[in-house]
């Protein structure tokens, strides 16, 4: 066995986890240029479980897949700075305003051009929709087994993976042959630091739109080293009916988006200080809310 | 009219806490479209689960009973799944945001072309008029939960596709039975039509499953942390404060992403709902996901160094100020005006 192809699946994300108060802007609405644009924290635990596998298995490569704006192309560069061998990016207007659905025909029709793959690997979920989804959903679209939830791929032996699953409630360990469709918990261990030799060899790694924007003194790297080329696609690389696409694709539709505003309904207002600490308990025992 | 549709899932032998309560919820919503309720439940030793059921107002119980079919597996349920929905064309799907329905439910969506909303905090009827096309659709499903970091709430819609299916964590509906001698029927399905040899392919090899060693569910006094506490240490002042009052320790996503407690005590859209009588949150910023967990708490004390901390709004008390030099003064008075 020659090693196993991977796909990691990977999204860049609004870091939405310690949202500040510049993140909403004074009308309501979402300031996008107050949250940095990371690395979906769970697809650097899958990232990880699949450099795992290249470690123990020489031969295997890794292609990061992201669909998503030019700046996308970011990710992949994270990417190759950590193992991974090469990216795709997937983007074109014609994905705008996808659902869980709609992206998740795209990533399969653009895998199934791709050819060639043993175990696809995504992180559990996103953390600006929180939805779960498009893992399954790629999976049933290629007609693929899943394993979600997992934490630790533990062994692979003659393309039989087996893994553990960290569940609500408990534990499970189960074993699947390749192909198939793993997504991987923040429970899972950390991704790997970026390699310091990696960083010098894949700095200068562009799509092509990149390089057209690119100093014209570099432009000679791309033909004479053919890893610093990330593959960008749009719909023209793939097949796609494009009534499975973008906004018309997706069965779900936003109805209504209301910007969340407080209403103090009153609430007194106390200190430290030890009075009001006294006072408080008192209040809350007479009432019988404790005690 | 076609029905509205829970897949119950099974736990032992048991309907899990989450499909009871989204069965109050499915036939409170198909009372309002005047449509069946139905449900299906897939497992093995499944005799007598009808019982467990029916009393929900559950008008047909579809049961797969197979040695093969438990403990959970992705595909056998998928495919069962996936053909009941293709003979009986519901028009609403309800799945627990567990484990079990985050893995299936996406997969169901996905062979059937129909969407799903994730981690709905509310489900409602209502219509909808797309201009654009000058069509009115009456009687769909508002599936409405936060979005992008809960800044926003969100209510999306499935106009075209059916059926329109959503999951709802466990605790966020509330179970309540219908009739006692409510009677539905029974369809046992002929597993083989409905299963392939190839959807066997995952093998189980292990499986621990515990109770939850935490109820914070249950409890009738949460103290609760968030990023703000600040540490896994400072964490000891909130279990401090939780055993002088009888309560139990909560905790938001900010402080179990950054592995101060375990996820079992999280609170929010994407941890368990709860309805104490006091809930105090220290240290919390009260993002609109945590909010969705615990506003309905009967009285709320909000302990935070920011005055204008969110979660200040939906208090009863506001304390500002540090959690380590309030929390100790709370134990202090809350004993000597117990003696």
């Amino acid at each position: 066995m020659k090693g196993y192809k991977i796909i990691v699946l990977a999204k860049q994300v609004p870091d939405t986890r310690n949202v500040g108060k510049d993140a909403m802007k004074a009308d309501g609405t979402v300031n996008r240029a107050a949250l940095p644009a990371i690395f979906n924290p769970e697809d650097l635990n899958a990232l990880e479980q699949a450099l795992r596998i290249k470690d123990n298995f020489p031969g295997t490569t890794i292609t990061v897949l992201t669909m998503g704006p030019g700046r996308a192309a970011e990710i992949i560069r994270e990417g190759l700075f950590r193992g991974a061998d090469d990216g795709i990016l997937l983007t074109d207007r014609a994905f705008a305003g996808s659902d869980t659905l709609a992206t998740s025909y795209a990533i399969a029709q653009t895998l199934k051009k791709h050819g060639a793959y043993d175990i696809i690997i995504a992180g559990r979920q996103a953390i600006d929709g929180d939805t779960a989804q498009v893992g399954p959903q790629v999976a049933e679209k290629l007609g693929l087994p899943q394993i979600t939830y997992v934490e630790e791929v533990q062994s692979i032996s003659k393309g039989m993976v087996t893994v553990k699953r960290r569940l609500e409630r408990g534990v499970e360990v189960v074993k699947c042959p390749v192909p198939l469709v793993i997504t991987v918990n923040s429970s899972a261990p950390d991704c790997r630091a970026r390699n310091a030799k990696l960083i010098m060899k894949y700095k200068h790694a562009k799509t092509i739109s990149e390089m057209q924007e690119a100093n014209e003194d570099y432009l000679h790297l791309y033909s004479d080293r053919p890893y610093l080329n990330i593959k960008e696609w749009t719909v023209q690389d793939i097949e796609v009916d494009h009534n499975e696409l973008g906004l018309t694709g997706s069965p779900t539709k936003v109805k209504k988006i209301e910007n969340v505003v407080l209403q103090s309904k009153g609430a007194k207002v106390i200190t430290s200080s030890d009075e009001d600490m006294d006072q408080l308990m008192r209040e809350l025992i007479e009432n019988h809310t404790i005690g | 009219m076609n029905s509205v549709f829970v897949y119950c899932e099974i736990e032992d032998g048991q309907v899990a806490e989450v499909s009871l309560e989204l069965l109050t919820k499915g036939r409170s919503l198909a009372t309002e479209l005047k449509c069946q309720l139905e449900a299906v439940a897939i497992g093995y030793k499944l005799d007598g689960i009808e019982k467990d059921i029916f009393s929900y107002g559950v008008d047909v119980l579809h049961i797969a009973d197979d040695k093969r079919l438990a403990p959970y597996s992705t595909l056998p349920h998928n495919s069962i799944v996936v053909k009941l929905f293709q003979e009986e064309k519901p028009q609403v799907a309800l799945m627990g945001a567990s484990s079990v329905g985050r893995d299936l439910g996406p997969r169901v969506s996905s062979a059937l072309h129909s969407g799903l909303t994730a981690d709905c905090t509310s489900l409602v009827i209502g219509d909808h008029e797309d201009k654009k096309l000058d069509k009115v659709y009456t009687d769909l499903l508002y599936q409405i939960r936060p979005a992008f970091g809960g800044n926003i709430i969100a209510t999306i819609i499935n106009p075209d596709c059916r059926p329109q299916m959503a999951t709802v964590r466990e605790g966020v509906m509330k179970k309540e039975i219908l009739d006692p001698k409510y009677k539905g029927k029974v369809n046992k399905l002929d597993v083989s039509k409905y299963v392939n040899d190839t959807d066997f392919v995952v093998e189980m090899i292990e499986r621990h499953m515990e109770k939850s060693k935490v109820n914070i569910k249950g409890a009738g006094i949460i103290v609760a942390g968030g990023y703000g506490v600040g540490s896994k240490e400072n964490f000891n002042l909130l279990f401090e404060l939780a055993e002088v009052l009888g309560g139990e320790v909560g905790a938001s996503r900010a402080a179990v992403d950054s592995g101060y407690v375990d996820h079992d005590r999280q609170v929010g859209q994407t941890g368990t709902t709860v309805r104490p009588k006091l809930y105090i949150a220290c240290g919390i910023s009260g993002q609109i996901q945590h909010r969705a967990g615990m506003e309905e708490s009967a009285q709320i004390i909000a302990i935070n160094t920011d005055p204008e901390a969110p979660i200040n709004s939906i208090a009863d008390y506001v304390i500002t100020g540090d959690v380590a030099v309030i929390l100790p003064k709370m134990i202090k008075y809350y004993k000597a005006n117990t003696k």
